[in-house]
């Protein structure tokens, strides 16, 4: 076996230097000053202080804000998909899943653009309105906008998760509720929903690192003034040129993302720690 | 008798286009211990799951206490069942799976505290209240999911293959408990099982079921000793069917020769099929028989011999505890009440 081990080495460097080494460059810019140039570095904390500003502070809570607010809206939204999803038989549920994924088959900036031609003031929405003589509304370069861009995207990712959960309880353990007194509203809540639980926080996980991560969206369905946490890196490295701010925004962001992993991750371990059990019973 | 409880009246399912019950009559009484027994695809599990309310039959009535509960939802019914995988929930500890039910009738708490500790007391399991359902063994889960099921004081509890999961020396120890918990609440039981033996050890009544038809009712030695045709003779121990004509009333022939019986009422030179169970059969000198044959295995298993004894006809299997050599040629004997007449059936 040990011979064979050798054989990861030229994958192990490779991760390095596409993984660690990057990750080590973004620490090292984030606590230096001054330029791109390392010749003579000089090291502090200033970058990370600096978000403390409140107008860097403002984008951080608007982010959040806004992160959560999609994440709220998919997992009410992605939850009733994937129950009723379940409802119908196996065939019709893959089929059904598949119409879910479709979407994400199509590049993210395409769908976006989509959104625009819907959303724009002269766009089919408000030309439907018209119709009814209504008056045009505005929908572009909102928080509306952006939420609905944001919300389409990661749909996906919250639904699936979710269903697979439902689908995979044992249906005996719906009938021994129902046989023991559960009406249908109480089977849901006190079996259903709870045995759905590690799917709605993989699929919290995954859309909130979607969703507070993002850029392309807001820019495009924001406007140019619509500054996100992701939108605000972007800047950094590409307009503005402070790639050492830019780097303590992305670990300050990290930082974010890890801790609600973590925390999330500490509802879903006894979760796991049951199946383990029950695996380990057969 | 009035004490009947359930009643099932022509009842019918069918799936799509295929027939699982076709005409099911039976009557269930108070504190019966009732077993389902057949093959699997009988269509017992089914009966079971229109009882329980969570299948609607095709065709039929289900009447409990006299009034057709079939379009009343399960959660609404005076039964409960014991679920094959015990379907026991993983989320809460022991004492909150027990506690379920009670919860939801809005119970008083000391009362669902009382009821709930006494009946894991019954099952031996109070010291396990707090424990994590997930971390206990197959035979205690099994507990777990009848005390969760009796606490409700249901006036019938099904139990749908309840050990199936279970070791065999477990499962011995349940059959035993299972009718021991049965006496002390005083409750009906019906008990789905695909095994011959835990029917017949367990059961007040037992129903053999084939192809969604109910074969047999009667006690178990009724059903052992007295089989109504070949499928419940071959389903229940082993046995020899032979094919015989009634000559008359306590005379049945078969094989070349007439022997005298103890069955009547069937028409005269009636097509009929006889059983004669293996351990009813002695082996005896060949003089001493109609029947002779000559010894072909003979298989020792464990409390007796297995012999099959080779006659102009058939072979007939033997059980007997006495030994007896390959090439051997014996004689056949049983006495009148060793054979049991059946009506023929066809069987495709």
């Amino acid at each position: 076996m040990k011979h064979y081990n050798k054989l990861v080495r030229p994958y192990l460097i490779w991760s390095v230097l596409i993984i660690l080494v990057p990750i080590i460059m973004i620490v090292l810019y984030s606590v230096t000053t001054g330029g791109n140039a390392l010749v003579n570095i000089s090291f502090t904390l200033k970058n990370f202080t600096k978000i403390g500003e409140p107008i860097y502070l403002e984008v951080l809570k608007k982010s959040l804000v806004l992160g959560f607010v999609s994440v709220s809206i998919c997992l009410v939204l992605g939850y009733i998909l994937a129950y009723f999803i379940t409802k119908f038989k196996d065939s019709v549920q893959d089929l059904l899943i598949l119409l879910v994924t479709i979407p994400m088959w199509i590049n993210t900036l395409l769908r976006t653009y989509a959104w625009i031609s819907l959303l724009s003031d002269n766009g089919l929405i408000n030309s439907f309105l018209g119709l009814f003589g209504m008056d045009a509304k505005t929908f572009m370069y909102t928080d509306f906008a952006v939420v609905i861009g944001l919300v389409s995207d990661i749909l996906p990712f919250m639904v699936i998760p979710i269903h697979t959960s439902i689908r995979k309880i044992d249906r005996s353990l719906i009938e021994a509720a129902q046989d023991l007194g559960a009406d249908k509203v109480q089977t849901f809540m006190k079996v259903t929903l709870k045995m759905s639980i590690p799917g709605v926080i993989n699929g919290v996980m995954m859309t909130f690192l979607l969703s507070i991560s993002t850029f392309v969206i807001p820019k495009l369905l924001g406007g140019g003034q619509y500054m996100l946490i992701g939108n605000l890196i972007e800047n950094q490295f590409i307009s503005v040129g402070n790639w050492n701010f830019g780097s303590a925004i992305s670990i300050i962001l990290t930082a974010i993302i890890l801790i609600g992993l973590t925390l999330m991750k500490k509802f879903d371990r006894d979760d796991r720690e049951e199946e383990l059990e029950r695996a380990k019973n057969k | 008798m009035n004490d009947a409880l359930i009643e099932l009246r022509g009842l019918s399912k069918n799936y799509e286009d295929q027939q699982v019950l076709k005409g099911i009559d039976l009557t269930i009484h108070r504190n019966e211990f009732l077993t389902l027994l057949g093959p699997s695809g009988c269509g017992k599990t089914t009966t079971l799951r229109i009882i329980a309310g969570f299948e609607e039959p095709s065709g039929g009535e289900v009447l409990f206490d006299g009034i057709d509960i079939s379009k009343i939802p399960s959660h609404k019914r005076e039964v409960n069942t014991v679920f094959q995988k015990y379907a026991l929930f993983p989320f809460l500890n022991v004492y909150d799976n027990v506690a379920f039910g009670l919860k939801l009738k809005k119970m008083d708490e000391t009362m669902i505290d009382h009821k709930v500790k006494h009946m894991l007391s019954l099952i031996g399991l109070s010291d396990y209240a707090k424990r994590d359902v997930t971390s206990l063994s197959g035979g205690q889960q099994q507990r777990v999911a009848i005390a969760r099921a009796l606490v409700n004081e249901p006036k019938v509890l099904l139990l749908d293959e309840p050990l199936g999961a279970l070791d065999a020396k477990l499962r011995k120890g349940m059959q035993i408990e299972l009718k021991k918990i049965q006496r002390e609440v005083g409750i009906t039981f019906i008990f789905v099982t695909h095994d011959q033996e835990e029917a017949l050890s367990m059961s007040d009544t037992v129903v053999v079921m084939n192809e969604g038809i109910i074969q047999q009712v009667g006690t178990p030695e009724d059903i052992y000793n007295e089989p109504e045709n070949r499928f419940v003779a071959s389903f229940i121990g082993e046995s020899n069917i032979i094919e015989a004509v009634m000559k008359q009333d306590l005379l049945v022939s078969f094989d070349g020769y007439d022997f005298p019986c103890v069955d009547k009422g069937f028409k005269t030179n009636e097509d009929v099929e006889v059983v004669i169970r293996p351990e009813d059969i002695d082996i005896v000198k060949p003089e001493d028989a109609k029947l002779k044959g000559v010894v072909k295995s003979i298989i020792f298993k464990g409390v007796h011999h297995e012999i099959v004894v080779e006659a102009e006809h058939r072979n007939y299997l033997i059980h007997t505890t006495d030994y007896f050599e390959p090439g051997l040629v014996v004689g056949l004997s049983f006495g009148p009440d060793d054979i049991h007449v059946m009506y023929r059936m066809d069987w495709e």
